[in-house]
């Protein structure tokens, strides 16, 4: 052995990276992949906002409803895109790792002294920086097209906070999928499955003027409706403690359940000894 | 087992579900500083085992030691120990080379500064210090390999696997990365494990090599040694005429054991040598037999997996269509 060999392995002796500095390199490269394909970004862009423009133009005519919140659909239906694009992180960050899995990355991790917390969030840093990126785009379009932030400036940063936030915990959900299965097409199949979650909600109507008694009850246990009504409550309401309350509450419930599911999956997926 | 270079192989086995088992006890020790060559036909169980040896797969049965360390009870340890590159390299298409150099480097645990300097080197090393910020995407496969290399160097490691390294890269790729792998064995005293199914990779490159075939060691030894098992040159010719196998089939046999051969061949290997190469040609003349093709070989390493199961290495799937009865008579199979 040369050396510098051996005085780099003199160095290493007893190798012991700590999970932070681990976070930190696989945070640098979720982002830097994150940056460096605009195409993953784009459809979670462009969708949500064509969907805004729809629904705001051929539904402008629900504001004219008894008790409707406000007179601006484009406003009203601003939670939904956001919600919209939180969905959109949930296929990334499965997609990602499945791809890692499917071409032996994951295998060169493992080689290293990898540990699952750091893998698990490095993987999410891409994803939260796609849903800042995601919020700062809907809400610059949506305010520059008549939109209102009844919130004021103060509600900006409250609202990239929970867009992050809900980033992050479906991000996590596409994380468990994705390495539980290890197969990016898989991770794309469970999509339409969130979408039927995004439609079966309050993200069209406010619960109390949704008059179908079945529809009007699985929007109620439906989580994502109450995500939606906080991205709502600071567009519409202004300050609604107790939307806000269980925007976050939800959105930490997901969370906590993603990373449980993806610590489990993770502890099944890596075999090594 | 001493705290060395080394690696102590006993009954290792692994199944998996619905399977057949993919390794089937396989004993083996490979010397510190020595390259071992493992040489296989696909499906053999040479990917398995160094899935099983580099802590990434346990194994369903028996122990290795890999650099003293137990592969089962001391998994962290022997990945501090060991380089790998598996069969596909495995990069990120998006990152460039110096990129997955700090990243490699970093979740080592090797200061940010170190890293960067080691980093440098080993792509200079590897001879993509031109395509050092350029994204890995854009990169040959030849120029993956290297990197690949590279990136299992990065910590300093003691034992190196390199599942199958040359697979797919062109001749000069492959002379670079052979010529590489050497240096790392002679000049730092690293020791190899390499899989491959090439014959000449295990030929030119490895000291000592074991050949696995359905999960079992069938053969080891030095390259040299194997092939002086298989000892004389064989002969191989075919008749002009497809009506004068039979009669050549009988000429044959009177200078040696028969073997098995290509389509419409047919083979003895010579029970005097070289030497008796013009008496076969005397003979088949004189018996008014005229060829249409006739070969010598010396022994390879592929006569050595013949003689050890039965078929041939290279193009194993594609059968003999010239097959040896038990009692070694010469039978020739229709075209």
């Amino acid at each position: 052995m040369s050396v510098a060999a051996a005085t780099l392995r003199a160095g290493l002796g007893g190798v012991n990276v700590g999970t932070l500095t681990q976070v930190g390199y696989l945070a640098r490269r979720s982002i830097t992949r994150t940056v460096r394909q605009p195409i993953l970004i784009i459809p979670s862009l462009v969708f949500p906002l064509f969907l805004l423009a729809v629904n705001s133009s051929g539904l402008e005519a629900a504001t004219l409803l008894p008790g409707f919140p406000t007179d601006s659909y484009l406003t009203f239906a601003l939670g939904l895109t956001f919600m919209q694009g939180a969905l959109f992180a949930t296929m990334g960050a499965g997609q990602s790792i499945a791809g890692d899995i499917q071409h032996g990355f994951f295998n060169r991790l493992q080689l290293t002294p990898l540990r699952g917390p750091a893998l698990i969030a490095g993987q999410l840093a891409g994803v939260t920086l796609q849903g800042l990126i995601q919020g700062v785009a809907y809400l610059i379009i949506a305010l520059a097209f008549g939109a209102h932030l009844e919130a004021g400036p103060a509600g900006v940063p409250v609202l990239f906070a929970l867009s992050a936030l809900v980033g992050v915990a479906f991000g996590s959900l596409g994380l468990a999928i994705g390495l539980r299965t290890g197969n990016g097409e898989a991770v794309q199949g469970v999509f339409p499955l969130m979408f039927v979650l995004l439609f079966l909600s309050s993200g069209a109507l406010p619960r109390d003027l949704i008059e179908n008694d079945w529809f009007q009850f699985v929007a109620t246990i439906n989580p994502v409706s109450y995500l939606i009504e906080g991205f709502r409550s600071l567009f519409v309401t202004g300050w609604d403690g107790e939307a806000l309350a269980l925007a976050f509450g939800v959105a930490l419930g997901v969370l906590a359940f993603g990373m449980w599911a993806a610590t489990a999956a993770l502890r099944g997926r890596m075999e090594r000894t | 087992m001493r705290d060395d270079n080394g690696i102590e192989v006993e009954g290792l086995v692994r199944e998996f579900k619905k399977g057949p088992r993919a390794v089937d006890g396989i004993d083996l020790v490979v010397a510190p500083g020595e390259i071992y060559g493992f040489l296989g036909p696909n499906g053999a169980g040479k990917s398995t085992t160094v899935h099983m040896l580099t802590t990434l797969l346990p194994p369903t049965e028996g122990t290795a030691r890999v650099a003293g360390h137990d592969i089962v009870r001391e998994g962290p340890a022997v990945r501090d120990a060991i380089g790998v590159a598996l069969q596909e390299a495995a990069l990120d298409q998006y990152l460039t080379a110096r990129e997955h150099m700090r990243l490699q480097a970093g979740m080592h645990g090797i200061p940010k500064a170190e890293g960067l300097r080691r980093g440098d080197e080993l792509i200079a090393r590897v001879g993509l210090g031109d395509a050092a910020d350029r994204k890995v995407g854009g990169y040959s496969g030849g120029m993956r390999r290297r990197l690949d290399l590279a990136l299992a160097l990065v910590h300093s490691p003691r034992i190196l696997f390199l599942d199958e390294p040359t697979t797919g890269l062109d001749v000069q790729s492959r002379t670079a990365l052979w010529d590489e792998v050497a240096r790392l064995a002679n000049d730092e005293g690293v020791t190899v494990f390499l899989t491959t199914q090439y014959l000449e990779e295990a030929d030119s490159l490895a000291d000592r090599v074991g050949i696995i075939d359905t999960g079992k060691i069938v053969a080891e030894g030095t390259p040299d040694s194997l092939k002086a098992e298989i000892g004389r040159p064989t002969v191989e010719a075919a008749p002009l005429e497809e009506g004068d196998m039979e009669r050549m089939g009988a000429v044959l046999r009177r200078f040696g054991s028969p073997q098995r051969a290509e389509r419409n061949h047919l083979a003895v290997r010579l029970d005097e040598g070289s030497a008796e190469l013009a008496d076969v040609v005397r003979a088949l003349d004189a018996d008014g037999i005229s060829v249409q093709d006739l070969e010598i070989h010396a022994p390879t390493l592929d006569d050595v997996f013949l003689v050890k199961t039965g078929r041939r290495l290279e193009g194993a799937e594609k059968e003999a269509e010239e097959v040896e009865g038990e009692t070694g008579e010469l039978e020739a199979v229709p075209a």
